[in-house]
């Protein structure tokens, strides 16, 4: 027999269907929804989960004995182990739903940090991190009294590697915290050598995966990484849910974040004792709908396959800083396709990225304007801001050519 | 569309008025807008209780550079009484187009600046 297998390539217009927001009109033309890194629009099977959550079976979890009670544990329990899955943990114990990445960065500043972190040891952060990763540091780092450096990028955006050797030289640094992609540059990390560097010197990771799980092949244990977060919001899931994976040992040994109901097995007025994994680290009624809308976008996104999502976001960057960069007197940001990630941030000269994304929504097209959140690369580049384009499986090339289109409009009007 | 940017606001953005420094400002205050990064800073010579003379710096959009130019000619001669009373309703009748919610921090930031100078702190009266 000589079956040749064929990966079927993605049916975009379908997939366009399943996303009902895609459907609507911005100022009367149809929406080219390109703020994905932002946040991502949600599938109806999506949103039929948490409608379905609140008319079927909307009841406390690990609270009651009854039926609904029952259903929702299930459901908000089987959502864990899928997430488990999807990036490759090796126990659901593993996972801790938070409300976003930033929480779950907190989570271990705070848990891990004030217990680990004294004067003269440091915590290193990165040049190209979003303020999420930079400020709880800051505040835990003053408050412990430990010290606080960052590892710079170089003229193509890439992480300087050397630097961060010579900060892990003197044995004093004991945590690192970087992103897998930055959500400016576009530069994706060699995490998995990262990772192995900073082990090699004794220290821990904690690696921002919010540019990374929604749109790469994601596997915990192959990065080997220490501790990893991300938000649901950016892949396909509800707002209000996000994930802190913890390797298993360090999450027994540290201490709780916050303190509740759920988080505890034995509370005396004298003093409590804390719950298993995960719940320890889970203190109140969580976000019991939305975690179980995760769970259907983990489904929706692993039926699709992360490999093929990421092909079709690397045409889409490519062609993107392609056709970007015929255009005169616009600077692009970071490394060249296809080692970037779906995103392309550039700056027009004379043409403040608020003008252009306020141009650009009249013609349907949503980008994002300002410093992302990420405030010191700008400084670093010497630009107050900067427009960004930001791709996901619903978009397609010719919004790339309304994209392009729409910058030259811009260019006539402001007359440069 | 086309007059989504109204052909006096993008002329302004163009060729601002009184942009620069003063030399010897009896009044300096900058402010910045911290979702975007922009920044205007406004000097103020004051003459007997009255703008003599004024300047503004600073980047920004096409709204914040128009309403910064806009403003800066509005007041010269006003008493400092008078500029203490300019609001926002007087700023989006300068600009004379509608302003989103997220793009009013935009369009005040040098009303901000400049009315934060003049009363010489962070907030005035009218800002809830
Ligand atoms: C790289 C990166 N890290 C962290 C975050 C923070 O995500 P959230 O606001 O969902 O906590 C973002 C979101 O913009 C991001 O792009």
């Amino acid at each position: 027999m000589n079956e040749t297998i064929v990966i079927p390539t993605l049916d975009v217009e379908a997939i366009k269907q399943d996303f009902p927001i895609l459907q609507r009109k911005v100022h009367g033309r149809a929406l080219h929804y390109l703020d994905n890194a932002a946040t991502s629009q949600k599938p109806r099977a999506v949103l039929e989960t948490l409608d379905t959550y609140y008319r079927e079976y909307n009841a406390n979890v690990h609270r009651g004995v009854h039926t609904l009670s029952e259903e929702a544990t299930a459901r908000y329990e089987g959502a864990r182990a899928k997430i488990a899955r999807f990036v490759n943990a090796r126990s659901p114990k593993e996972i801790i739903y938070t409300r976003n990445a930033t929480e779950a960065i907190n989570l271990v500043a705070y848990a891990w940090g004030l217990a680990n972190l004294r004067p003269g040891v440091r915590v290193v952060s990165t040049e190209m991190e979003h303020h999420s990763n930079i400020v709880p540091w800051q505040l835990v780092t003053q408050q412990a009294g430990a010290g606080l450096s960052y590892v710079p990028f170089d003229e193509d955006g890439r992480l300087q590697l050397d630097a961060l050797d010579r900060a892990l030289e003197d044995g004093r640094t004991k945590l690192v915290a970087f992103t897998a992609a930055s959500n400016v540059l576009g530069t994706i990390n060699p995490v998995k050598e990262i990772v192995a560097r900073i082990h090699a010197a004794g220290a821990l990771c904690l690696v921002d995966a919010a540019q990374a799980v929604p749109h790469l092949p994601v596997d915990v244990q192959d990065w080997d990484c220490d501790f990893c977060v991300f938000s649901g919001h950016k892949m396909m899931g509800p707002t209000g849910i996000g994930v802190l994976y913890g390797r298993r040992a360090l999450l027994e040994e540290m201490p709780p974040f916050m303190g509740g109901g759920d988080m505890i097995r034995e509370v005396r007025l004298t003093g409590s004792k804390w719950n298993e994994l995960p719940w320890k680290f889970e203190a109140g009624t969580p976000a019991i709908a939305e975690a179980i809308g995760l769970g259907a976008a983990v489904d929706y996104l692993t039926a699709l396959g992360m490999e093929r999502l990421r092909a079709h976001e690397v045409e889409l960057v490519t062609q993107a800083w392609e056709r970007l960069g015929e255009i005169p007197n616009l600077k692009r940001l970071g490394p060249p396709p296809p080692e970037r990630s779906g995103l392309v941030a550039f700056a027009v000269d004379s043409i403040h990225p608020h003008d252009l994304a306020a141009i650009l929504d009249q013609e349907g097209i949503a980008i994002r304007a300002g410093h992302h959140c990420a405030a010191p690369i700008h400084e670093k580049l010497g630009i107050a801001a900067s427009a960004r384009a930001s791709f996901y499986i619903y978009n397609t090339p010719e919004e790339i050519d309304l994209l392009v289109a729409g910058i030259y409009r811009a260019k006539d009007i402001f007359a440069i | 569309m086309d007059d989504f940017y109204r052909d006096e606001i993008l002329e302004h953005y163009r060729h601002p008025h009184n942009k620069g420094r003063l030399e010897q400002p009896d009044i300096t205050y900058e402010d910045h807008n911290p979702f975007c990064g922009d920044r205007i800073g406004i000097d103020l010579l004051i003459k007997d209780n009255r703008v003599a003379d004024v300047r503004f710096w600073g980047q920004g959009c096409a709204i914040s550079q128009a309403s910064a130019s806009m403003l800066t000619d509005e007041i010269k001669g006003m008493t400092l009484d008078e500029v203490k009373t300019l609001n926002k309703d007087d700023i989006l009748d300068l600009l004379g187009i509608p302003i989103g919610p997220v793009r009013l921090k935009c369009a005040l930031l040098s009303l901000k600046a400049l009315k934060a100078g003049v009363w010489g702190m962070d907030k005035w009266p009218d800002e809830e």
